[in-house]
């Protein structure tokens, strides 16, 4: 028997994607329209700069979000300017070409202002059911929300000024279930590390990953939206949550968020978003909850990541190229094979990130500091991921437990992350960080990271080497 | 955009599997507000030391690879940032051609909109074609798009496969956003319903 299409169980992302199409081509090929587009000052230059050639202009400017965050400094004397000659150029064209197009805009200087993914949620831009994109890997995070998000290059960056819309292939549906509960010490971090050491940096090509289970479920926002920003380090296009109670009450209230009866509207609309009962996945992995530790990275590919109780892996125990990319990881990340993770010495600590600089990561991690301080030798930096978390963390007083544990309290930007602006590792530096990827150089020349959560950032800064939290908390401060 | 028909040259093997866009390209060049002239950075850590020096035992280094037109690449060939600043400066250095195994989507994608052509072929094609290309600058591959195949040194033949559409405009060279600019009067109807459907949004 035919079920008639009409009836045919569909996934979250069939159904976002359904509802988006503008027109679709004879080969599969679809227009697609995009709800949000989120724009940074390093990778949308150019495509305004091709806008002003060809006389076109910014079809939907109420559609579209600037805010700069790559280059800017974080120190506190940041209203006197750039010094960076080529970071200003980039920031100022954004300031011109925002003004000019007359979109959407958070400067520098504005309290709003920080890493473009943390923006968006904040100020209710990201809705679920919605079409994003932005010029940058990590637009995954606000897959979170129930909103189809990804990343683009700059060219589909002037495509998308100039017709709101995308020209797309469907992607396949995958989906990763994480069963059970998490233990205490386990994090966001942590489940989405071990999801990419399962299915590896490719593992989620050409896929959109639906993440579901009750221990996803269990998660708060922030938490989810660090999931997500994480799919494409698994190679997945976008990552998905269904939304619930949960999304609904981090959305509402928010400045950009709908009100009165178009908030009925919406969550009425918004409660469809979910997968149907044997719609099909390409491809299913399901983790227990209980299996997950505290995890953290050992090389240079966000795939390399183990338990924080096991050792540094042989390159003989890989297979095919990773063999090799592993014998090279480990020589670029001085560390010998066998050697325990929790006796890798760090010198430098980095909280924050669209994956980890939200309130609640920083929280995680002044729990952590509270009453104690970094050791000898070792440096920190905490850079919120935006001027109103870091105002949040004020209120709260987490600055103060901070600075006493001798980090530096910084504003708002993708800071150490990758290393732009000034905050970079020095040569042979080793830093454990509440990042993304653990790439060479990534962070700055030579400079080696680990990757882990907020509380295990924290406590490795504390210790001096990496710790597993689980211990850790069991010592007084 | 240039088209893309069929390219005949030489090769540069790069066995790494997972080579990242930061390794293509990295960050302290993406401050530029051009698309042109990244090809002297192309790869840039791995291709010079820290004072400028050009590493030797790199392969872009090597005289046979120089003028290398082709990549031949490990798996997972782009993964990491959406930066567009990797394929400019592959197209910038010379490069017109990528052939590996698997390809992260935002790099595939990007490749497309700038006159690269990415090939995906199967383990044992890469393997083969690696070790041709481990042959020097003699060692002169032909990629048809047309056909879709790559031919070997020695005349062996694969077939790729290539989305339709994206292979009309390469082919073609033709300009996305133009394209999409004639369906104007749809994404009108679009916004139309869509008002009345979502009006929050």
């Amino acid at each position: 028997m035919t079920i008639p299409a009409a009836a045919a169980p569909r996934t979250l992302y069939d159904k976002i994607w359904d509802a988006h199409v503008v027109e679709r081509q004879d080969d599969g090929t679809c227009l697609l329209y995009i709800d949000r587009h989120l724009v940074h000052e390093v990778t949308s230059p150019q495509a305004f700069e091709g806008l002003r050639m060809t006389g076109r202009k910014v079809r939907a400017p109420e559609r579209t979000i600037a805010v700069p965050d790559h280059n800017v400094p974080t120190t506190l004397d940041r209203q006197t300017g750039i010094e960076n000659p080529e970071s200003r150029i980039q920031v100022d064209a954004l300031d011109k070409n925002a003004r000019e197009f007359g979109v959407h805009y958070y400067p520098v200087n504005d309290v709003r202002q920080g890493i473009v993914h943390i923006v968006g949620p904040e100020q209710g831009w990201t809705l679920p059911g919605m079409t994003v994109v932005c010029g940058d890997s990590h637009t995954a995070t606000h897959g979170a929300f129930g909103a189809l998000a990804h990343g683009i290059g700059t060219s589909e960056v002037e495509h998308v000024l100039a017709t709101q819309t995308l020209i797309q292939g469907k992607s396949k549906n995958m989906k990763v279930e994480i069963t059970g509960r998490i233990a205490p010490g386990v994090t966001a971090k942590d489940i989405v590390l071990r999801i990419i050491a399962e299915t590896g940096t490719a593992g989620g090509t050409g896929h959109v990953i639906e993440y579901c289970g009750e221990a996803i479920r269990n998660l708060s926002m922030e938490g989810r939206m660090t999931i997500c920003n994480m799919a494409i380090e698994g190679g997945a296009r976008a990552g998905l949550i269904a939304p619930d109670e949960t999304t609904f009450n981090y959305v509402k209230g928010r400045a950009h968020a709908p009100k009165g009866a178009q908030w009925d509207a919406a969550t009425a609309w918004w409660k469809t978003l979910f997968s149907d009962e044997g719609a099909h996945f390409d491809k299913v992995l399901t983790i227990r909850g209980e299996d997950i530790a505290p995890t953290v990275t050992w090389g240079t590919s966000p795939e390399d990541a183990l338990p924080i109780t096991a050792n540094v892996p042989a390159p003989e125990s890989f297979t095919g190229g990773k063999i090799d990319a592993a014998r090279r990881s480990l020589d670029y990340m001085a560390l010998t094979a066998g050697t325990p993770l929790t006796d890798i010495a760090i010198d430098a600590v980095f909280i924050g990130s669209c994956t980890n600089g939200r309130i609640e990561d920083l929280r995680a991690a002044a729990e952590v500091l509270s009453g104690r301080k970094l050791a000898n030798g070792v440096r920190g930096m905490v850079v919120p991921g935006s001027g109103l978390v870091r105002a949040m963390a004020e209120e709260e007083g987490l600055d103060v437990i901070f600075k006493n544990a001798g980090f530096e309290w910084r504003l708002a930007g993708c800071s150490m992350c990758l290393g732009m602006n000034p905050d970079q590792l020095a040569p042979g530096e080793r830093c454990a960080a509440t990042s993304n990827r653990n790439f060479e150089g990534r962070q700055g020349y030579k400079g080696r990271t680990h990757l882990m959560s907020p509380a295990m950032a924290a406590a490795a800064g504390v210790a001096g080497h990496l710790v597993d939290i689980r211990e850790f908390a069991k010592e007084p401060a | 955009m240039d088209k893309f028909t069929t390219l005949t040259g030489s090769a540069a093997p790069m066995p790494l599997v997972n080579i990242d866009t930061d390794m293509i390209i990295p960050k302290q060049f993406l401050k530029t507000i051009k698309r042109s002239g990244l090809g002297v950075n192309l790869f840039d850590e791995l291709r010079y030391d820290r004072e400028g020096n050009e590493i030797p035992d790199f392969v872009l280094n090597q005289p046979a690879y120089r003028d290398a037109e082709i990549l031949i690449a490990g798996d997972n060939f782009g993964c990491g940032s959406s930066r567009e600043h990797a394929p400019w400066a592959l197209l910038d250095f010379g490069i017109r051609c990528v052939i590996s195994t698997s390809f992260a989507d935002i790099f595939f994608n990007n490749c497309f909109k700038n006159g690269i052509l990415p090939v995906t072929l199967p383990q044992e094609a890469v393997d083969a074609l690696m070790e041709d290309a481990g042959n020097g600058s003699n060692a002169r591959m032909t990629v048809d798009l047309q056909a879709q195949t790559v031919t070997s040194p020695d005349g062996k033949v694969y077939a790729f496969e290539v989305d339709a559409f994206r292979k009309h405009c390469l082919l073609n060279g033709l300009d996305d956003i133009g394209l999409t600019m004639e369906k104007a009067a749809s994404i009108d109807t679009f916004e139309d319903q869509m008002a009345q459907a979502r009006p929050w949004v």
